[in-house]
């Protein structure tokens, strides 16, 4: 029978929530590595079975998990993430140089076609892949040493390599996003990269519109488009139509245009959702009212979705890797909160129940379609 | 022997009780310790020193006989009571966060 896997990290373990199709009813199984940090969790597309978990702590460091059998049981796979060479230094929040220093990783992506192959975005910002389902890992070294790697700054949260999208029509092209660096892109599997910020405008860096520098918090891209990017920048809301080569403002009417998460339903590929927070320094939903907006034109013209989701008193916030979709016929939006919410939607945005109400703080939200 | 107690979250990594026993080689120092730890419980590499630069990771505190070996040279001789197993080899998580 189908039905959805919810994979939810949070700052003190991972949790699992599954449901049939109808997404009403919910079993929730946790907590995994009860108080770690699971910074994500992500299932392989070609066996659903097949999950990997970034387990961290500022004390113990970083782990991978991996589960064979859909997050029942789980075992650590290899955690010797090495920078490639010397790694030298990336620029300091003063302007000062400083050495380039693991931390942790922010973000696994399987590969489409490869259960035994997963990329992992780290902090400090840098792309390991591995192919022996997370047993060693190499770093693809050309994006650090394509040259502007001395200018990248950490934002507010560490200087992080949080996103990574996998083309499904080239298997050759990978976009990649770092706060605050901006995207950058690989048409040879990895080799060599480019930075692709062009018409991206950033009041807080010297440069507003500079190469690199730019707080990138989260871009998206729907399957049968992947020349179509969507960004949800620390401010603005963006959009490109050539794989990044340029971008152009669609936050139209949103009634903020800062934010965190971004995505796009899994059948309508000009519909985007984002989640407006007040301000780069009141991390909080405008006026105490959470709601998701959802653009059916690609941008510019958003709605507000409010029904199920609580529109007084509230003040968390939704971080760049806390929302998700599902590929149902009636697509499933999903996101957490740090709050420790985890809110689903089953009929593409338009009305909201929690699946649960009280985990730690939400760092990640994934969903496995299971048909 | 050596005793070594481990805090709680290296035990549920390592599957592990409070204590674990392992044979370090002479003369007994951290980094024997550290050695015979990581090579029986390899899932422990990089938890308690960096990969690589074999550092001790910044909220990681050792002790021996009740006293704070933290900063002390880790190929330092331990005191025979930790050495004989008659005193475990503490590795203690900072008392740091939240």
């Amino acid at each position: 029978m189908a039905g959805v896997r919810v994979l939810v990290g949070t700052r003190k373990g991972a949790f699992i929530l599954t449901s049939d199709e109808m997404r009403q009813k919910w079993e929730v199984a946790g907590p995994h590595f009860g108080g770690w940090e699971l910074y994500h969790l992500k299932g392989s597309p070609v066996d659903p079975n097949r999950i990997y978990a970034s387990q961290t702590s500022g004390w113990f460091g970083q782990q991978i998990q991996r589960s064979d059998d859909g997050g029942k049981t789980w075992a650590p796979a290899g955690n010797k993430f090495i920078y490639d060479g010397i790694p030298g230094t990336h620029q300091w929040y003063d302007g000062t140089p400083h050495p380039w220093e693991f931390k942790r990783i922010w973000h696994l992506e399987p590969s489409l076609s490869d259960p035994d192959t997963i990329y992992a975005g780290a902090e400090d910002a840098a792309l390991f892949k591995s192919t022996d389902a997370g047993q060693t890992w190499a770093e693809l070294s050309g994006l650090r040493k394509h040259g502007s790697g001395p200018k990248w700054t950490p934002g507010a949260g560490g200087m992080c390599l949080h996103t990574i999208l996998l083309d499904p029509e080239n298997p050759q092209r990978i976009f990649i996003a770092i706060s605050a660096a901006g995207v950058f892109r690989t048409d040879d599997g990895g080799a060599t990269w480019k930075p692709i910020n062009k018409g991206l405008r950033s009041e807080h860096i010297p440069d507003g519109t500079a190469e690199v520098g730019h707080c990138v918090h989260r871009i998206a891209l729907h399957p049968s488009r992947p020349n179509t990017l969507f960004m949800q920048k620390h401010w603005d809301v963006m959009r490109s139509d050539d794989a990044g080569d340029s971008w152009r403002e669609v936050s139209g009417n949103l009634p903020t245009d800062f934010g965190f998460p971004i995505d796009v339903h899994a059948h309508e590929p000009e519909t985007v959702y984002v989640v407006p927070i007040k301000s780069d320094s009141e991390h909080y939903p405008p006026e105490g009212k959470l709601r998701v907006y959802r653009s059916r034109t690609g941008g510019n013209e958003w709605e507000a979705l409010t029904r199920g989701l609580p529109q007084q008193d509230c003040y968390v916030n939704v971080l760049r890797d806390a929302m998700a979709v599902d590929s149902l016929d009636s697509c499933g939006i999903y996101f957490g909160t740090t709050g420790g919410q985890v809110y689903a939607s089953a009929d593409s945005g338009d009305n909201w129940m929690p699946i649960v109400r009280d985990l730690p703080a939400v760092v990640a939200v994934e969903v496995q379609t299971l048909k | 022997m050596i005793r070594v107690i481990l805090p709680t979250h290296l035990r549920t990594l390592a599957g592990t009780g409070r204590e674990v026993q392992v044979e370090a080689a002479k003369p007994v120092t951290v980094d024997s310790i550290l050695d015979a730890l990581e090579t029986a419980y390899p899932t422990l590499c990089g938890t308690i020193r960096d990969h690589g630069t074999l550092k001790r990771r910044s909220l990681v505190r050792f002790f021996a006989c009740e006293e704070d070996i933290s900063h002390e040279p880790t190929d330092a001789r331990l005191p025979e009571a930790v050495a004989s197993g008659a005193e475990p080899f503490f590795i203690v998580g900072a008392i740091a966060g939240g």
